[in-house]
């Protein structure tokens, strides 16, 4: 079977290398696919999970935002920080979600708008990683 | 010749800056693998995004970045990467004689020099030697944050934009080994196509998305910043490893001291108890 190679590696460490039948990700535009033999591209990369398929198995990671670069046998995802998706703690992804939502809604808040709008962003995103994690389990 | 008590004083003294110097090496020791921990998790990173870069300037893109583009040099920018302690032997001075140098060399073709500085050292020493100073991070602990660096990055690559600076150079300690550490400057911007992989020679060109310009413009804002962060991981790595040589040469310097304040000290009290007893001896025949 036709395979790619992919690399997902973090500012602090190296997260995944390997052969991928099939490479989902959310870019900055929408969520793509990237099968082997796909043309050059560049793009930035959203909050949200990047799934690596390799025959029947298949592993998840979330990315907080970053880069991915295709080339025609090979994807690199330079991530600015990625974890596997096994050790994402949904009870911590809730909490996170809530008090990025409380700094939104609080209008005295210190945290300026922007920032509470990426946390927020960041928490939804991991908490439908984790939830499309499950329904494949 | 100097009594007996004087020769103990010092002797003592030195056996407790011996201790303080064992303890020290100790400390850098267990440091500085940490310190190399740190150096190699970064290392992956830094290595993609090299590639990535490398694959981009062969690319045939309609857009090229103000980075890539070479102008007319009247000033250049020095992004200096120091210890925030002492007490690691050369590792500081060497670099800095070698970015004066550099920086008097760029004089010469009509290119002034300004710098922006990481670590306690690094403000101090070109603080007293003169030079425009742009910015500063210093206390970077053991295990620097890269959000610590941002701040500083951003000045260089902002004053890059609004054409104050036309070059940067990274000056930073390479990590050779333990024992050897080696002062460095490479050059930031513009940036120097890398010999990358063996790419497909042939025409073409990436699909951007979202615009190239937005794309690229982050992408190598990222690509120096990471060049910044791991250069200081790197140089606090070369600091554990000097400074645990150089706290192994004073002690050992220390114990060669004692040995010969020891043999001193023998020769005084021999030489006081044969005066004694020669006084001794003369005082029986008199008598």
């Amino acid at each position: 079977m036709n395979t790619i190679k992919i690399n997902i590696v973090s500012a602090s460490e190296e997260i995944y290398s390997g052969e991928a039948t099939m490479v989902y990700a959310t870019g900055s535009l929408g969520e793509i696919g990237i099968a082997p033999g796909h043309t050059q591209l560049l793009t930035g990369l959203a909050p949200g999970p990047v799934r690596v398929q390799n025959g029947k198995d298949e592993e998840a990671f979330f990315c907080s935002g970053g880069f991915l670069e295709v080339q025609p046998d090979l994807v690199t995802v330079l991530s600015d920080t990625a974890e596997r998706a096994d050790s994402l703690d949904e009870a911590e992804a809730i909490k996170a979600k809530e008090a990025a939502e409380q700094s939104l809604a609080d209008k005295d808040s210190t945290i300026d708008y922007a920032k509470a709008a990426a946390q927020l962003a960041e928490a939804v995103a991991r908490l439908k990683t984790i939830q499309k994690l499950r329904k494949n389990q | 010749m100097a009594n007996t008590k004087e020769v103990r004083k010092q002797i003592s003294s030195i056996k407790s800056t011996q201790k303080i110097t064992s303890a020290m090496e100790m400390v850098a020791a267990s440091k500085m693998k940490k310190t190399q921990d740190t150096m190699l998790e970064g290392r992956p990173y830094s290595l993609k995004i090299k590639d990535l870069i490398a694959h981009i300037a062969s690319a045939n893109s309609e857009y090229s970045h103000p980075f890539c583009e070479e102008r007319k040099a009247k000033k250049a920018c020095f992004i200096v990467v120091s210890s925030d302690k002492g007490l690691c032997g050369g590792l500081n001075i060497n670099l800095f004689k070698q970015v004066i140098s550099k920086s008097a060399e760029l004089n010469k073709n009509g290119i002034e020099s300004c710098f922006a500085l990481i670590g306690t050292k690094a403000s101090v020493f070109f603080k007293s030697v003169g030079g425009q100073i742009v910015g500063v991070a210093e206390k970077l602990g053991d295990k620097p944050n890269p959000d610590d660096l941002i701040g500083l990055t951003k000045i260089v690559l902002d004053m890059h934009k609004s054409e104050d600076i036309d070059e940067a150079y990274l000056c930073s300690n390479i990590f050779v080994n333990t024992m050897t550490q080696q002062p460095n400057i490479d050059q930031l911007i513009p940036l120097v196509p890398q010999d990358g992989d063996d790419l497909i020679s042939t025409h073409w060109d990436y699909i951007y998305e979202p615009e190239a310009k937005d794309l690229l413009d982050g992408l190598l804002t990222r690509y120096i910043e990471s060049l910044v962060y791991q250069s200081v991981v790197e140089n606090s790595a070369c600091e554990q490893a000097a400074k645990m040589i150089a706290m192994k040469n004073a002690t050992d310097n220390a114990g060669d001291l004692i040995k010969e304040l020891e043999l001193l000290y023998n020769n005084v009290r021999q030489a006081a108890i044969t005066q004694e007893l020669s006084e001794i001896v003369g005082g029986a025949a008199a008598v």
